[in-house]
């Protein structure tokens, strides 16, 4: 149906459940409603203009800047945040010590394989390399980097993080 | 404020049509970067995304695409698209990152029309007919006189931009930018060189070195009458050099905070002469 959202509440669906908007001025983003509103840290703020990715949520199965979408035009779609990964993917955690420790094989790899310094951009760099082994589960190299290059790090170089993706995939291969 | 959520054409329309000042927002990769600084508080939005006839594509019969205003460029750079228009492939390659590709579409290329924009060079090299409806009417104009300057264009206020129909070409055809490194990066200067085999013509489209998207009419000829485009052999380099020279003349750089007229004029030649080198690799 048609639609039109004042500044009274609107519903999204984020990580399988529907969140309440409530006063909250319809020009948002959806990161700043994430954030501010619904609790949800894991996205993270940073250039608020797309050019860093360490805001990077699952929208309708893509991966998007959350930064550059109006949370009220989200209404409608299946929005999945970092925090909502494992529930999604619950047959992703692959590993005793991934289950044990409620995170997900990609972020165990992180941390395995020493992908993670301050942690700021990590949140986004999970979200896209779901995103990229959902759908290509043996990427090339080429491949990896691009899938990545919206997403900015400036501790690692990226080469732990090249390590991780790695890791993920030869663990998947595994166990498939 | 109020955000609407039309579900078809129609519906966006009759909206627009209600509220004359709101504003449109197709993927929001351009206006949330204005509305996050504060320097947009929009006072109504419609926003087209959840609209399906925008995000659907078609060929014609009579050799031509239609491609809806609300697909997103990461359905151009690969698949069928990417074998009927592959110069729109390659410059939908070079917008942002994967997430501004998924997100970001033709439409709001055309919406926001800054001479940067990746999507507009190749829809001028190819000679693209952009589609507007309203409330009362629909109407087809060229890409020429669609885009008026530094973001104007010709839409009317009571429009929304539908679609683009791009002619199906015979010939290479290539996209290049320059910018300051390969991903994640607004054009310092960019080109869009088309082969039309049928016509015997080239056509050459430059980005981000005037206020409009600029096409290169006389380099276009002189190079026609020095080169055959049916040729199976490499372009001589003198005469590819000299088509570089010829598109920097027709160049309209100016100073900013992203680059230099100076620079920006050698590149768009050296991006010239290599996209028609590429054409006719010796």
């Amino acid at each position: 149906m048609n639609e039109s959202i004042g500044n009274e509440m609107y519903s999204l669906h984020i990580n399988g459940q529907d969140r309440p908007v409530v006063d909250a001025w319809v020009g948002e983003s959806l990161l700043y409603v994430l954030r501010e509103r619904l609790g949800l840290p894991g996205a993270k703020g940073a250039c608020e203009q797309g050019e860093c990715g360490s805001c990077t949520v699952l929208m309708d199965g893509d991966a998007v800047c959350s930064c550059l979408v109006m949370a009220a035009t989200a209404v409608g779609s299946d929005i999945v945040t970092v925090e909502g990964l494992i529930e999604q993917n619950p047959t992703m955690a692959v590993t005793a010590q991934a289950i044990t420790s409620q995170v997900t094989d990609v972020q165990q790899a992180f941390i395995t394989e020493g992908g993670v310094q301050c942690g700021f951009c990590t949140p986004g760099l999970i979200v896209a390399v779901h995103h990229l082994l959902d759908k290509n589960p043996n990427p090339t190299e080429l491949e990896v980097k691009e899938s990545i290059s919206g997403n900015i790090c400036r501790c690692t170089g990226y080469g732990r993080i090249f390590a991780a993706v790695e890791a993920v995939v030869q663990v998947r291969k595994a166990n498939s | 404020m109020t955000v609407a959520l039309p579900l078809t054409i129609r519906e966006a329309v009759l909206a627009l049509s209600n509220t004359p000042d709101a504003r449109l927002i197709q993927g929001g990769t351009d206006m949330m970067v204005e509305v996050n600084f504060n320097h947009l508080k929009p006072n109504n939005i419609i926003a087209l995304r959840r609209i399906q006839e925008l995000r659907t594509w078609q060929k014609n019969a009579d050799g031509t695409v239609t491609i809806g205003a609300g697909v997103p460029y990461q359905e151009m750079e690969s698949g069928e698209l990417k074998q009927l228009v592959p110069a729109l492939a390659e410059a939908a390659r070079t917008v942002g990152s994967p997430q501004i590709r998924a997100a970001g579409t033709l439409g709001g290329n055309l919406g926001t029309c800054s001479p940067a924009g990746d999507g507009l060079p190749v829809l001028f090299a190819l000679d693209a007919v952009v589609h507007l409806q309203s409330h009362e009417a629909l109407r087809q104009i060229s890409i020429h006189e669609f885009m008026l300057g530094v973001k104007r264009n010709a839409r009317n206020a009571n429009e929304i931009i539908t679609a683009v129909t791009i002619p199906l070409l015979n010939g290479w055809q290539g996209y290049a930018k320059v910018g300051v490194r390969n991903a994640m990066v607004i054009s310092v200067a960019s080109a869009c060189l088309a082969i039309d085999k049928s016509t015997n013509s080239v056509r050459i489209g430059l980005g981000a070195v005037g206020p409009t998207i600029i096409r290169c009419r006389d380099a276009e000829s002189w190079l026609s009458q020095q080169f055959d485009f049916s040729s199976t052999t490499g372009i001589d380099g003198a005469v590819a050099k000299e088509f570089g020279r010829r598109v920097t003349l027709e160049s309209k750089p100016i100073d900013d905070h992203r680059s230099t007229a100076e620079y920006r004029r050698h590149a768009v030649g050296v991006l010239a002469q290599r996209l028609i080198t590429r054409a006719y690799p010796s």
